[in-house]
């Protein structure tokens, strides 16, 4: 069971539920979490994982062989991404652009173009001390593309476990597409307002193309307005937990601690947010 | 002389746009014939590199000279690789006519 925890709006609470969620659940069964949200991973300061292994995140850029090049410009039509331009007899290719998909030295009738390995951000794999597996992909300041990363962090991902919690980026871009597209489940969590409403809407927008099941968890529950929820109710998607705005988790969480050590009393929601999770996948699963 | 302007629409009397990978619409001028055509800028649909392809296209229609409110850096790598000067125009011309008498009477600073 893949759980990717996304939001649309930033600061809503997906990293406190992602963390709060993976540590319940390894009381039980056997689980991975990825910290996918590389531009400015955060859930190693909450499960304070020993980080066993660390290797380059690589992106392969085109590079252009002058003496074969024939400037016939296929590989700058074939860029999605407009990474290469042709000036002349010259092909420029601008590597902040390129996602590095290969389609340049793939398509190129000359094999004038090579791939060029360059180093955007690290991998780090270790283990928490409540016993599971972590990953996360950490972008280096100043590169500007974070999907490959996710791409190379996912690769690392293990199919044993029983239950992968994947910690989303915000927003609605290209980074979460590459998290949330093999999951499950995806788990939404907002804030009842007009914030969270609009940016919870574009994520209900991808998750309508992709047929993921989902539902929505409101936190900071009791400021705003009531807009949320009417929103979902009328689209019967399931509120599945309400977490209170209440000071002791901001300084909780300040002070680097999780949800359910600063309210223990949460523990069997989290379990029964498991058991309502497992409970829409098979329906869905079944009405295929 | 072939200059192209960055410009909200196909009419020499509406606005020039300020920004140039995005633009919706330029309008190709030719100073010695002072025929004109509007073309419209495809790169603005695209999700990344706007800049490098609407570069690419001025570049394709043989273009001296770009006009706009802004480059980003990497059209302005790329019309410089193409040697199409740019030069930009500030709030005192408003209008695509206007940005192009502002050109021809030489007082558009030119972007180095």
């Amino acid at each position: 069971m893949r759980i990717a925890v996304a939001s649309g709006k930033g600061g809503t609470g997906k990293t406190m539920v992602a963390t709060s969620l993976a540590t319940c659940l390894a009381q039980d069964f056997s689980l991975q979490f990825l910290d996918c949200d590389v531009e400015a991973p955060n859930a190693h300061l909450f499960l304070k994982p020993e980080i066993k292994h660390t290797f380059p995140a690589i992106i392969q850029r085109p590079q252009i062989i002058k003496t074969i090049c024939t400037h016939c410009g296929r590989c700058v039509d074939v860029c999605e991404y407009n990474a290469l331009a042709i000036i002349g007899q010259n092909i420029l290719v601008f590597p902040q652009l390129c996602h590095g998909c290969g389609s340049c030295a793939r398509q190129c009738p000359e094999r004038a173009i090579i791939e060029k390995p360059g180093t955007i951000g690290t991998l780090s794999i270790g283990k928490t001390s409540d016993g599971f597996t972590f990953g996360m992909g950490e972008l280096t300041i100043g590169e500007p593309m974070p999907t490959p990363i996710i791409r190379q962090l996912k690769v690392h991902m293990l199919n044993t476990p029983q239950i992968t919690i994947l910690d989303t980026p915000p927003g609605a871009s290209c980074s979460v597409v590459a998290t949330i597209h093999d999951a499950d489940f995806v788990l939404l969590v907002t804030e009842p307002t007009p914030f969270g409403l609009h940016d919870l809407k574009q994520m209900l927008g991808i998750l309508a193309k992709t047929e993921t099941p989902h539902g929505v968890i409101i936190n900071r529950d009791g400021i705003g307005n009531t807009q949320v929820t009417t929103y979902l109710a009328e689209r019967c998607i399931p509120v599945l937990m309400r977490i209170p705005y209440r000071v002791e988790i901001a300084s909780g969480l300040a002070a680097g601690q999780l949800m359910t050590e600063i309210l223990p009393d949460y523990e069997p929601q989290f379990i029964q947010l498991y058991q309502s999770i497992i409970e829409i996948v098979h329906q869905k699963r079944e009405a295929w | 002389m072939i200059l192209i302007v960055s410009t909200n629409s196909d009419d020499l009397k509406d606005r020039v746009y300020p920004r140039f990978g995005r633009t919706p619409w330029f309008i190709k001028f030719d100073t010695i014939t002072k025929k004109w055509q509007a073309l419209e800028n495809k790169a603005v649909e695209k999700s990344g590199g706007a800049g490098v392809a609407a570069a690419q296209f001025l570049i394709n229609q043989g273009a001296q000279a770009a006009i706009s409110g802004r480059f980003g850096p990497n059209a302005h790598q790329a019309l410089s690789a193409g040697n199409i000067k740019m030069y930009t125009f500030d709030n005192d011309h408003n209008t695509v006519e206007e940005v192009i008498d502002a050109f021809l009477g030489q007082k558009l600073t030119e972007v180095k």
